[in-house]
């Protein structure tokens, strides 16, 4: 006869109760451990998804995701002749936060490298890649953006052609894909009246130059717009991501790369390392030990609940030991229920995460390992927690019978 | 009714002390106190409040040493003063069965499972220990109550599977202390009888603890206690010691 089972069965509703709050705690310890595997697959599916083998970015910085970054948007030319190169395209990166539907609209636009790279390699879940240069973006569906929405950002008028699915910064900001030119203009949009202004000092300044005095088609040209001025740089881009070709030397090519003094060069897994080990160690930490915190305030309710659990039967363990019955059997009672309401209270972490997480406004990701280990740490508290109680049971004597 | 060596009494208890504390704070609960009880014999234990009949039997069921003397049980030495010479849970397993003021029925077993328990508690398979407990309690007159929890039961109803968990084993001995105080005087002079009934036909020596004198014409013999020390036997009486 299996007493654990009996008494559950006679107190089923305490028990219940009981294995729910349980239950709930550990989905918290489950959700804790998905908001850090989430943070760490949301900073690592750009890098990913590209798929880019170095990352060329300004001398001296980490990269795009680390710290701005600023090189000029011609370089990836110079780095595609580059031998063993089979492709170089500017990548282009940063957040804006404009107004939609009269809701904010917090975004990360990444620039894809019109017209090598139109985003076939995104996720796309609804829609198609980008078909022209301009005035097309496809959008992650946590920005809410339907097909075809319009969406003014600058001076423009942008058309959400594509809908991608779980693709955010280590921000949590959905990914917005536009084309590196739209992209730049995003970024560096100014007002007319700013541009107004810099027209006239540039006049200005070329005014009180001898250039300026002996060349007045200069100064003309000065006063218009700046594409019409050579000497200006184009806008700067983040990073230059680098394709090699098939048996190429990677090594080689990042000497080559390294040697410039104007780049520093990083491999996809130096931007991974990062990510992981640089935006999101200080999160990671800190869940790692609410995590710890939550464990242990796990365990001690437990046990808690394990030991009130025993003194409501001290009685009846006191009459079992009365009859003679084994140590082995009291301490069976109360470790078996104690691993029922840890299997149980993990079975409803598991099932109401299942429903909950996917609601969280972040992405809360479950792996087969975190639910493994949740499983041992489970087993390892509820045998942990129930030594109070068999502790308790131990001391009992048979002649509180009497009492 | 001496015992012979292929039949040794059911116990025997030599010279039994207890004692609490010590120096000023101590205190005699139980004075050089031997009794016997033969197999099959019914024996009633008597005396006010305080007098050590709790004591005596706590310490006849193992549960609580005496401070010094002998208990040999169904011919077997199990403490000598406050050593045990047997594994005393493991002893009372096999030969002991115990009956209480309150049934102390566990509330999450049914009347079978109480009984069952027990046998269980005894190494006998499952299957073997409900067909057994069935019978104990078709023997007792409580088996249509079997299904059901103790909530469920009457006092009486109660304490006749209580008498059913302790006999389930075949104990060489019962002890019950105050096993009808719960109970009416129709009820309480059942259970007694139920003693005496075990008692005749199964062969097993039972102690009962008890203030209730309007049953006593049911034991074989009564014994009075007081201040710690047994009171000699009333006049036409023989007594083992």
């Amino acid at each position: 006869m299996n007493l654990a089972a009996q008494d559950i069965r006679h107190n089923l509703g305490r028990f219940a109760l009981t294995a729910v709050g349980i239950g709930l705690l550990l989905m918290i310890v489950l959700g804790m451990s998905g908001i850090y595997r989430g943070m760490i697959d949301d900073a690592l599916v750009v890098v990913d998804r590209i798929g880019a083998d170095f990352w060329v970015v300004q001398r001296g910085t980490r990269g795009p995701f680390a710290e701005i970054s600023r090189l000029p948007a011609n370089l990836e030319h110079r780095i595609a002749a580059v031998p063993g190169v089979a492709r170089a395209r500017n990548f282009v990166s940063h957040s804006v936060q404009r107004e939609a539907q009269g809701r904010p609209l917090r975004m990360t636009v990444h620039g894809l490298a019109w017209p090598g790279d139109k985003g076939e390699w995104v996720n796309l879940v609804a829609g198609r890649p980008l078909a022209q240069a301009h005035y097309e973006f496809i959008a992650d569906a946590s920005l809410g953006l339907p097909l075809g929405e319009r969406v003014p950002l600058g001076k423009d008028v942008f058309t959400v052609v594509g809908i991608t699915r779980g693709m955010v910064s280590s921000g949590g900001d959905g990914l917005a894909f536009f084309t590196v030119a739209d992209a730049q203009a995003i970024q560096f949009d100014e007002s007319g009246e700013a541009v107004r202004l810099e027209r006239a000092a540039r006049l200005e300044r070329g005014g009180d130059q001898d250039v300026g005095r002996t060349s007045p088609f200069l100064l003309q040209r000065g006063s218009g717009p700046a594409s019409g001025i050579p000497a200006l740089a184009r806008p700067m881009v983040s990073a230059i991501t680098v394709k090699l070709a098939e048996g190429a030397d990677p090594g080689r090519v990042a000497a080559t790369l390294a040697g410039w003094p104007d780049v520093s060069v990083h491999a996809r897994a130096d931007q991974e390392e990062l990510l992981v080990r640089g935006m999101i160690d200080k999160a990671r930490r800190q869940i790692g030990l609410f995590r710890v915190l939550l464990v242990i305030i796990s365990t001690i309710i437990m046990a808690l609940i394990l030991y009130t659990l025993t003194l409501d039967k001290i009685h009846d363990i006191a009459m079992l030991k009365l009859m003679g019955a084994r140590n082995g059997m009291i301490i069976g009672l109360i470790l078996q229920q104690a691993l029922l309401l840890g299997m149980l209270g993990f079975g409803i972490a598991w099932l109401l995460g299942g429903w909950v997480f996917p609601r969280f406004p972040r992405r809360v990701l479950i792996t087969p390992a975190d639910l493994w280990g949740l499983g041992l740490v489970v087993v390892f508290i509820s045998v942990f927690s129930s030594l109070l109680g068999i502790w308790k049971a131990m001391r009992v004597e048979p002649n509180k019978v009497l009492s | 009714m001496p015992g012979h060596p292929d039949n040794p009494p059911a116990i025997e208890a030599v010279e039994l002390t207890k004692v609490y504390g010590q120096g000023n704070t101590e205190v005699r609960a139980m004075q050089d106190v031997s009794l016997r009880v033969e197999r099959g014999e019914v024996l009633a234990l008597l005396g006010p409040s305080g007098a050590g009949k709790s004591t005596l039997l706590t310490a006849l069921g193992l549960i609580n040493p005496p401070t010094r003397g002998r208990i040999v049980i169904g011919g077997v030495p199990v403490l000598d003063g406050e050593q045990a010479l047997v594994d005393l849970r493991g002893f009372r397993r096999r030969h002991l069965g115990f009956v209480f003021q309150k049934a102390n029925l566990i509330p999450f077993l049914t009347a079978l499972q109480n009984v069952q328990i027990a046998l269980e508690i005894n190494d006998h398979p499952p299957r073997q220990a409900r067909h057994r407990a069935l019978e104990l309690l078709g023997y007792l007159g409580v088996a249509e109550r079997s299904g059901n929890l103790p909530e469920a039961l009457s006092g009486g109803q109660q304490q006749r599977v209580a008498v059913a968990r302790a006999l389930a084993n075949h104990p060489d001995l019962i002890l019950a202390d105050e096993p009808t105080a719960a109970l009416d005087s129709h009820r309480g002079r059942q259970v007694m009888e139920l003693f005496a009934r075990v008692a005749h036909e199964r062969g097993a020596g039972v102690i009962v603890v008890t203030h209730d004198h309007r049953a006593l014409d049911v034991f074989d013999r009564t014994l009075e206690m007081e201040d710690g020390k047994l009171l000699p036997p009333a006049p036409g009486v023989s007594p083992h010691y």
